[in-house]
């Protein structure tokens, strides 16, 4: 079939809480696993081995096989130095590449405008969710935010159309960017009118969808289907973004994690089966990360926050396998009881930004990193 | 009445409440802005009757996990409440000590939580922080239940100092691992397993033997601390001090940088940010005390629409400015959904760390959701506060354009508009010359224009700050 070339599309799916990195890739034949875990530490019989080594929570099958087909890239020991167990300051430093002040400007949001400087498509990121991520949002750069892709529409209670027609031509009005007396108002103005046109080309996107493809009643395979649909309709975004939170488990964390990754795994296992029914997989990398690994000692009932964590790439263009290293576990190797981080986030960062969206990394990033090359 | 006093005491009360139709701002100006404070601050009016609204929906008593309704009675209060800066302190408290039905899963537990904001959320914090530290939702959320003695869980004694008392950089992991410890043993009473269709009050329990009675040093003191000494010991803090006067002034005065960001971003009005604290100080941690010198400040009265209305505001506002929803008729429940479409889901906030604020409540979404909410409730002529707004514009008789544009901003407020936008509502309403009442083709033609108009002014930017 001759096909145009497709542009690269990026999808992050961001776990909310800080993601035990031991309890997700385990180190199964490590004895210190289980000393450090008596009351959480995933039985040998049930977590699913890669390897002499490793093996993945037993609620990952589906992940589990895209890394036997080679799709899935798990990057080790992914963190910053001086670690942060701040949820809040942690999410912020992976949001803005900026670990020593606060970062105002989203790594997401500079990529986008290399992506699109003139803002010809104010759909060229998308976030979904209510709340819009930091990752994403920098002045002047439009993000489209979608709650719900059905009942997307501006002053939608007005008729007749002519009507509403007229009411919307004011709002653009009232809205220009021209006016403005401070920043806050100028945002308000490009937001309102990135709203109402945004609106008009999204809502294409759930009429054309049509799939054989059943996603779970879960929220994140909700999120997923609504970025396959928007994929779909061939709109020209490249950026998507969605989380799934609840990752903190200080407690109870054997039930609650399991439940998280048999959302996470079997919402991303529907993803790909609706991007392969509709040949548009190949030119969609999904990010997966979280902003701190946990504690390497149990706290009695789950993990109190740590430092170094682990990512995930996904797709038809990954070269699957393991990359980085593993940080140690022995205990002279922790820092404050923490697994220390042996590759910075920035150079994750750097390889899909530069090999994936072709976009200069060094200003988005601050600096050079090692890449992790699993492009 | 002078229109500046009316535009004040719309201030305050879009502040220190959800808004005030003018005829409530005009008897408020009349006794005064200090009268007005001080009844504020100690309200005489009758709390709202829970009952009324169990009466009703006896469904809520103790709603157990029905999703998204369990804040369905929270919002009954805050559409109906008489005493409304008390009403702003539980949403002021919610958001510092955000506490979630998703993982809590137990309405029943967060309703108490809020009752508990309610009833000491004006008073004494040092007190309020005891009682919070001994709340069974609180407890459950930041798993005190699974801190032992024997095998400490951080979670409550961080975010205690991270988020509920001082913030980042006040502190040592040390003093975390210490406060922790002398929280040990305080718990949530066991309860009888859940069933199909309810769940037991959880009720908080002091478990001796589960304490760790050792000796600890915290912030430089030393001693066998148990949780209330840590709070003791926190709350004569200077950190502590600005760390609640910078809350205030985000909550009350205007928006700044959030919670996060306080350990590297100054404050943007530092000297406000001192006079809180010294309050604050000086009156042992009264939140009544500190209130009334932020409103009664000139750093107050001077910081009219320099904040982004949250969603709980935009649409408790708008309701109450529009009247109809005051009896707890059937449908409440997916009313009060609407902060959540917006952003802001009552009672289930994102994480511990609150919610975003300021001008992170807006994105192409959630404004949508802003504009198409405020646009229906205004528009909706049958409701009594619209009608009440509508006579009293025929009362001015004959209104050119200019006229009809700037009454109705001042009946919907006053709100101040930037003059060019002005200028566009005023060429929108010279496309249909002079509003006249003289025939009932007139008045009919009018009360339509009247009903847009509302219409188009709830979508403006402007409407989006208080």
């Amino acid at each position: 079939m001759a096909t145009m070339e497709k542009s690269p599309v990026l999808v992050v799916l961001q776990l909310s809480g800080g993601n035990d990195y031991m309890n997700t890739v385990i180190p199964y034949n490590d004895p210190l696993y289980r000393d450090y875990r008596p009351r959480v530490a995933i039985p040998e019989d049930q977590l699913l081995p890669l390897d002499h080594d490793i093996g993945l929570h037993p609620s990952m099958g589906p992940l589990r096989d895209m890394y036997t087909q080679g799709k899935m890239a798990i990057i080790h020991g992914v963190g910053y130095p001086n670690s942060v167990r701040s949820h809040f300051r942690s999410m912020d430093i992976w949001h803005t590449c900026e670990p020593d002040k606060t970062g105002t400007e989203g790594w997401l949001g500079l990529a986008t405008r290399e992506l699109d400087p003139r803002k010809d498509n104010i759909v060229t990121a998308v976030s979904f969710g209510p709340c819009m991520f930091r990752a994403l949002s920098v002045s002047g750069v439009p993000v489209a935010c979608v709650d719900d892709l059905e009942t997307y529409g501006l002053l939608t209670g007005i008729s007749p159309e002519p009507q509403r027609a007229k009411i919307l031509e004011r709002f653009a009005q009232t809205y220009s960017p021209l006016i403005g007396k401070d920043e806050v108002m100028k945002y308000l103005g490009s937001t309102g009118l990135e709203a109402m046109a945004g609106a008009d080309i999204l809502k294409v996107a759930p009429q054309k969808y049509a799939s054989t493809v059943k996603y779970p009643e879960t929220s994140i395979a909700k999120k997923l289907k609504g970025i396959a649909q928007i994929h779909f309709a061939d709109l020209g975004s490249r950026v998507y973004y969605c989380d799934h939170l609840g990752f903190d488990t200080h407690a109870n964390q054997g039930p609650v994690h399991a439940t998280l990754w048999n959302d996470v795994s079997q919402g991303i296992e529907a993803f790909f089966a609706d991007l392969h029914e509709h040949d548009a997989a190949d030119n969609v990398l999904m990010f997966l990360f979280t902003e701190f690994g946990r504690r390497v000692r149990d706290n009695g009932s789950g993990t109190d926050h740590g430092a170094g964590g682990v990512a995930f790439a996904i797709g038809d263009a990954v070269k699957g396998g393991q990359y980085g290293e593993y940080p140690s576990r022995k205990p002279a190797d922790l820092t404050q009881g923490d697994l220390a981080p042996t590759l910075d986030f920035r150079g994750l960062y750097a390889t899909i930004l530069e090999d994936w969206l072709h976009v200069d990394p060094k200003p988005i990033v601050k600096g050079s990193f090692e890449k992790p090359r699993f492009l | 009445m002078a229109s500046e006093d009316i535009g004040l005491m719309a201030h305050l009360m879009r502040r220190a409440g959800f808004g005030a139709s003018r005829e409530e701002l005009e008897a408020r100006a009349a006794k005064g802005y200090e009268a007005t404070v001080e009844e504020l601050l100690n309200p005489e009016a009758e709390p709202v009757d829970r009952y009324e609204f169990l009466r009703y929906h006896p469904g809520f008593w103790k709603p157990i996990t029905s999703p998204g309704m369990g804040s369905a009675a929270w919002f009954h209060t805050m559409l109906n409440t008489q005493r409304p800066l008390e009403e702003k302190m539980v949403l002021f408290w919610h958001q510092v000590f955000a506490t979630g039905q998703s993982k809590i899963d137990h309405w029943h537990e967060l309703i108490t939580q809020a009752d508990m904001l309610r009833d000491k959320g004006m008073g004494n914090y040092r007190d309020l922080l005891v009682t919070l530290a001994k709340n069974p939702a609180m407890i459950y959320w930041l798993d005190n239940c699974d801190n032992h003695g024997h095998a400490v869980n951080e979670n409550w004694g961080r975010e205690l100092l991270e988020l509920f008392s001082m913030g980042v950089g006040n502190y040592t992991e040390t003093d975390v691992r210490e406060a922790s410890r002398a929280f040990t043993g305080w718990t949530i009473a066991l309860t009888p397993p859940r069933g199909y269709y309810n769940r037991w009050d959880w009720e908080f329990e002091y478990i001796e033997e589960d304490h760790d009675d050792g000796e600890k040093t915290f912030l430089g003191h030393t001693g066998n601390f148990d949780g209330e000494d840590i709070i003791d010991i926190i709350v004569q803090q200077p950190a502590c001090h600005r760390f609640i006067a910078r809350h205030l002034y985000n909550f009350f005065v205007a928006d700044e940088a959030q919670v996060p960001a306080w350990q590297t971003t100054p404050p943007r009005d530092p000297k406000a940010i001192e006079t809180l604290a010294e309050a604050f100080a000086d009156s042992h941690c009264d939140m009544r005390s500190t209130l009334r010198v932020l409103l009664l400040s000139d750093f107050f009265k001077a910081a009219r629409f320099a904040k982004i209305k949250s969603p709980a505001e935009v649409v408790v506002g708008l309701l109450r400015l529009a009247g109809g929803n005051e009896f707890p008729a059937p449908g409440i429940g997916n009313l009060a959904k609407q902060p959540t479409y917006m952003g802001q889901e009552l009672l289930n906030p994102p994480s511990v760390e609150g919610w975003h604020t300021g001008a992170e409540w807006i994105n192409s979404g959630t404004l949508m959701k802003r504009v198409n909410f405020a646009a229906t409730v205004l528009g909706d002529l049958s409701r009594p506060g619209i009608q009440s707004m509508l006579k009293r514009l025929q009362s001015q008789g004959d209104l050119s354009p200019e006229g009809f544009v700037d009454r109705c901003l001042d009946l919907i407020g006053p709100l101040e508009l930037q003059p060019e936008v002005r200028q566009r509502l005023v060429e929108h309403a010279g496309e249909g010359g002079t509003l006249s009442w003289r025939t009932e083709y007139d008045t009919s033609s009018s009360t339509k224009r009247f009903g847009e108009m509302l219409q188009m002014i709830a979508s403006l930017r402007e409407f989006q700050y208080c």
